[in-house]
């Protein structure tokens, strides 16, 4: 932790506004409390969240090595929340509403990042900037040199609202039906502190986008969204708003649906206010698996919602900043730093960099805007990492070529908006000179992923490994590949919670663990078929387990798959339509099998990472153990179950979908009990499956009251969905339930591979 | 306790970058047998980036990387925590610990002695803006107390160039005239 720490406060004293200071100051007094033992840990984890400072992996003290479990003995013994050690590094989120970042900006983040972290700042699929590695003690002079220029961590994390996106072209795009960025800004800045969102269940997240029909807002996989309109009045087109609700990828995405057709925007922060009440209100909190609103709106439907809301709205004392923060938004224009030049975009002017690379960046990374003349350059970040230099160097960039029009976006990369066509080439020049020229922005190669097992509390499997990977092998043979595979989406998550956003990829992966040959084995659940456009418009499901080691070969099958077979100009949604899940499934099963560790010990670490992924199985010394348990199967084939439950779905046989996938999950917890019981179901519980009520008592009894079944994370999240579906009769569901069912069934079947997993440990320990 | 504290030093490497993987398994493996008398927590891995921080190994008291910025390969020791003592003792630990960590590197078989350390060129920077801001008068205390060393190590005859631009960290690069190995540099130093 720094020497210099609490002298920035002087320094930046008539810098940082005095509402953020006088905030800072407080948590840093906060700090000073806890130091002496004088908060309780539950309520300063949740502080420090609320301020963006977020803990990290191996922060409960202990780290597997590889060969054993070591305890990490920091100096200080003080904790910082639950099981959380003082001293253990931690990650610093740090709020950009709607991506929005000046020259300034840029540069305090370059020097944050090499003081504090290290020398990393990382875009988040959420237009956040994460730093790593960074010690508590040291948040406070962080805080205070971000508010210096106008950046605020308030919020950034806990159960508050979240960055508020919006497309990172918004004002520039040719699709959209006006600018969003005054009205993102506008509701960041009303709800930051609002007393009327400080009693949220759970994090609350806010999009908005300029149109229906394109991806960048990913309006409906958010909390609250919206989506810019028009509509004619007396011959003149007034802006509003569809506002949208109850979205959310996590365990099980939910599409948002729409709650009102046409919000004026004095009314929009009103609205947003009254959702928020009947959130607070009705909103569950204590079981945080099911706190997110899509779970109030699912219970409640969204007529019900509705109503509340509109009531709500209609008991609000009125507040100037509804229509204050509004003022301007209709004239809100950035604007160029040079007029636009008619001189030409292609690489002729630019032959010593390179024509072809300048070609294929032209093509890739900037988009032609809707004002004659000016472009908007992606720049394209490898895994979403941007070194403090090369910040810098954009800073430079944004002055010299723009009014410092800079944006994060979701897929973790940069805009760089308003630059003349006629000075492309030159900032090809200039950001190659910072190696921050690479192209294939939006395709296979510019793959998005959350941070996994690197950093991430929650990892299951490395994301970040995968992703990297993948993109070498990618690039590799980038220029080789048919353009229809080119354009394709890769996005990875580490665990099931979706942050790299895998559900609206062409080809999304989320980590799981699988038991084979008696040690665990890194997989990535495969997930096809999910839509970007139509702002998140459909979600796709999983296919089935890969292990890690595999993934490069599934998606290689797959792409040469659709290569292959594809039906014209068909596109990648419909080709894995039209060829179905069955099929799809079939071609990734020669991936499946997983070599003796002896064979091929790979398999048994993740990507770059050279420990074994669980040494626990290796202390035991059964790497040979090829004898597959009945468990295995029993799980395989609950697994085949819930894919079967899927086709019966997508065949619109819903009620057969949703009993299949209610067996699915009986038929796992019937295998754990098996095995939890030498192998006999307990007395009571029948022998086959047939007794679904019987299986689920004794599951009940045995593995959820006694908490073996609890995730060490979600708890007893995925045992209470088998619990929940128990009480439900297969033909009460719609549509919409049967999908959730399906997910929730296969989230089991992965909590009952993992509860296998350390039950096998506890025995082998014994 | 000296003003000068969170010392950086990059040992610069002789060669161009090799691959950078063999990194990853090697810093995993000093988690193991406990390298040095750091707290190591972690190993991250930036090959990804161009010219970033390559493969880093995170410690308590440091982070050791083997970085690539400005695409100079070298051993970086960027020290977190404070070290007691004069502002010599602060330079000299940091220096200490990037020879010793490439020391240790040279030697590691993944590397098959691709990877050489030289002894007789390396970066000292403050990684602190508040503590040592890049002006001149900082500039001249830092001089100050980095020649003797940088003498001991190099040489009398060696060279101190003020890095980088005023928005970078302050720092200087020292190069000494005459060939010198890491073993030679480590024994100036510790003598
Ligand atoms: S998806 Fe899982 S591993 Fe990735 S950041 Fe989210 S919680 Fe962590």
């Amino acid at each position: 932790m720094k020497v210099s720490n609490g002298s920035w406060s002087e320094l930046l004293a008539d810098k940082v506004p005095a509402d953020l200071a006088a905030e800072i100051d407080v948590f840093e007094n906060e700090i000073a409390l806890k130091r002496q033992d004088r908060i309780d840990d539950r309520v300063f984890a949740e502080t420090r969240l609320r301020r963006g400072v977020y803990g990290q992996r191996y922060d409960n003290g202990h780290r597997h090595d590889g060969l054993q479990t070591r305890e990490l003995d920091f100096p200080e013994k003080l904790t910082k929340g639950p099981d959380t050690a003082w001293d253990a590094p931690g990650m610093q989120r740090i709020k950009i509403p709607f991506g929005g970042l000046n020259a300034e900006q840029i540069e305090v983040l370059a020097d944050l990042s090499e003081e504090y972290s290290d020398g990393i700042s990382h875009i988040t699929t959420r237009q956040d900037v994460q730093l790593h590695f960074i010690h508590v003690a040291d948040t406070p002079d962080l805080m205070r040199r971000l508010a210096a220029v106008g950046i605020t961590t308030r919020e950034a994390c806990g159960n508050s609202v979240r960055n508020v996106t919006a497309c990172p072209i918004a004002g520039v795009c040719h699709t959209q039906a006006f600018d969003v960025t005054p009205y993102a800004d506008a509701m960041a800045r009303f709800l930051l502190g609002h007393p009327d969102v400080q009693d949220f269940g759970r994090k609350f997240k806010i999009a908005f986008s300029g149109c229906r029909h394109e991806a960048c807002g990913l309006v409906r996989l958010h909390d609250m969204g919206a989506i810019a309109v028009t509509r004619q009045v007396d011959g003149k087109a007034e802006r509003g708003f569809e506002l949208y609700v109850g979205g959310g990828l996590g365990s099980v995405p939910h599409q948002a649906k729409l709650l009102e057709d046409f919000v004026v925007p004095d009314e929009l922060l009103p609205m947003a206010q009254a959702i928020s009440r009947v959130y607070a209100r009705l909103g569950e909190k204590k079981n945080r698996a099911a706190a997110r609103i899509k779970f109030l709106i699912a219970k409640l439907g969204v007529d019900e919602f509705r109503r509340l809301v509109r009531e709500e709205r209609a008991t609000l004392a009125e507040d100037p900043r509804w229509t204050d923060y509004m003022e301007g938004a209709e004239e809100f224009a950035e604007s160029p730093l040079a007029d636009g030049s008619s001189a030409s975009r292609d690489g002729a002017a630019h032959s010593d960099n390179g024509a072809a690379d300048y070609a294929t960046w032209l093509e890739d990374n900037v988009y032609r805007q809707r004002q004659a003349g000016y472009s908007t350059v992606t720049v394209a970040l490898p895994l979403g990492d941007i070194t403090a230099s090369q910040m810098r160097a954009l800073a430079d960039i944004a002055r010299r070529y723009t009014r410092e029009t800079v944006r994060t976006t979701v897929e973790q990369n940069i805009v760089i908006r308003w630059v003349p066509d006629g000075r492309l080439a030159e900032l090809y020049g200039e950001l190659a000179a910072a190696d921050l020229a690479a192209s294939g922005a939006g395709t296979i190669v510019d793959i998005t992923s959350c941070p996994g097992t690197d950093t991430c509390k929650l990892g299951i499997a490395s994301s970040r490994g995968l992703a990297a990977e993948l993109r070498e092998r990618l690039l590799a043979k980038s220029y080789e590949l048919d353009a229809s595979v080119r354009g394709l989406r890769i996005k990875v998550s580490g665990c099931f919670n979706s942050c790299g956003q895998h559900h609206v990829s062409d080809i999304g992966f989320y980590g799981v663990s699988r038991k084979r040959n008696n040690i665990t084995v890194p997989h990535f659940q495969v997930v096809l078929g999910g839509q970007w456009q139509e702002n998140a418009g459909s979600y796709g499901l999983a296919i089935g387990a890969v292990p890690s080691r595999r993934i490069p070969d599934a998606v290689d099958t797959i792409t040469s798959r659709y290569l292959a077979d594809r039906d014209g100009d068909e596109s990648f949604q419909d080709f894995i339509q039209r060829v179905g899940k069955a099929d799809l499934k079939g071609m990734l099963e020669g991936l499946s099998d997983v070599p003796t560790y002896e064979v091929d010990a790979s398999y048994y670490s993740d990507w770059g990472d050279p420990r074994v992924f669980t040494t626990g199985d290796m202390g035991i010394g059964e790497c040979a153990g090829e004898v597959v348990a009945p468990i295995d199967f029993q799980l395989t084939a609950a697994e085949r179950e819930a894919f079967e439950a899927q086709l019966h779905q997508e065949s619109g046989h819903l009620e057969k979908a949703a009993r299949t996938a209610y067996g699915a999950m009986v038929n796992a917890a019937a295998a754990l009990l098996r095995y939890h019981h030498g192998g006999e179901l307990p007395t009571g519980s029948a022998n086959g499956s047939g007794d679904h009520d019987q299986v689920v008592a004794a599951f009940r009894t045995d593995l959820y009251d006694t908490e073996l079944f609890f995730d060490p994370f979600a708890k007893g999240k995925f045992g209470a969905y088998l619990l929940k579906a128990s009480s439900h009769d297969s033909a009460d569901y719609d549509e919409d339930g049967v999908r959730q069912l399906i997910e929730e069934s296969q989230l089991f079947i992965e909590a009952a591979h993992a509860c296998y997993a350390r039950l096998a440990d506890e025995a082998a320990l014994v | 306790m000296s003003w000068l504290q969170h010392v950086n030093v990059k040992v610069y490497a002789r060669t161009a970058a090799p691959d950078l993987t063999p990194a990853i398994d090697i810093f995993h493996r000093w988690i193991q047998s406990e390298y040095g008398d750091h707290l190591l927590l972690d190993v991250a891995d930036y090959r990804h980036v161009p010219a970033g921080p390559g493969v880093i190994l995170v410690a308590h008291e440091a982070i050791y990387g083997l970085d690539e910025a400005g695409h100079q390969l070298g051993m970086l020791y960027n020290r977190r925590t404070r070290v007691a003592g004069e502002a010599a003792d602060a330079i000299g630990l940091s220096w200490r610990e990037a020879l010793a960590a490439c020391a240790q590197l040279e030697k590691e078989p993944e590397f098959g002695g691709e990877l050489q350390f030289d002894g007789a060129v390396a970066e000292v920077f403050v990684n602190d803006r508040r503590l040592a801001p890049n002006d001149e008068a900082t500039a001249e205390r830092l001089r100050a107390e980095l020649q003797p060393i940088a003498e001991q190590v190099l040489g009398s005859g060696c060279e101190l160039r003020r890095l980088g631009e005023q928005r970078d960290r302050i720092g200087f690069l020292c190069r000494g005239g005459q060939e010198l190995s890491v073993a030679d540099a480590q024994s100036r130093l510790s003598g």
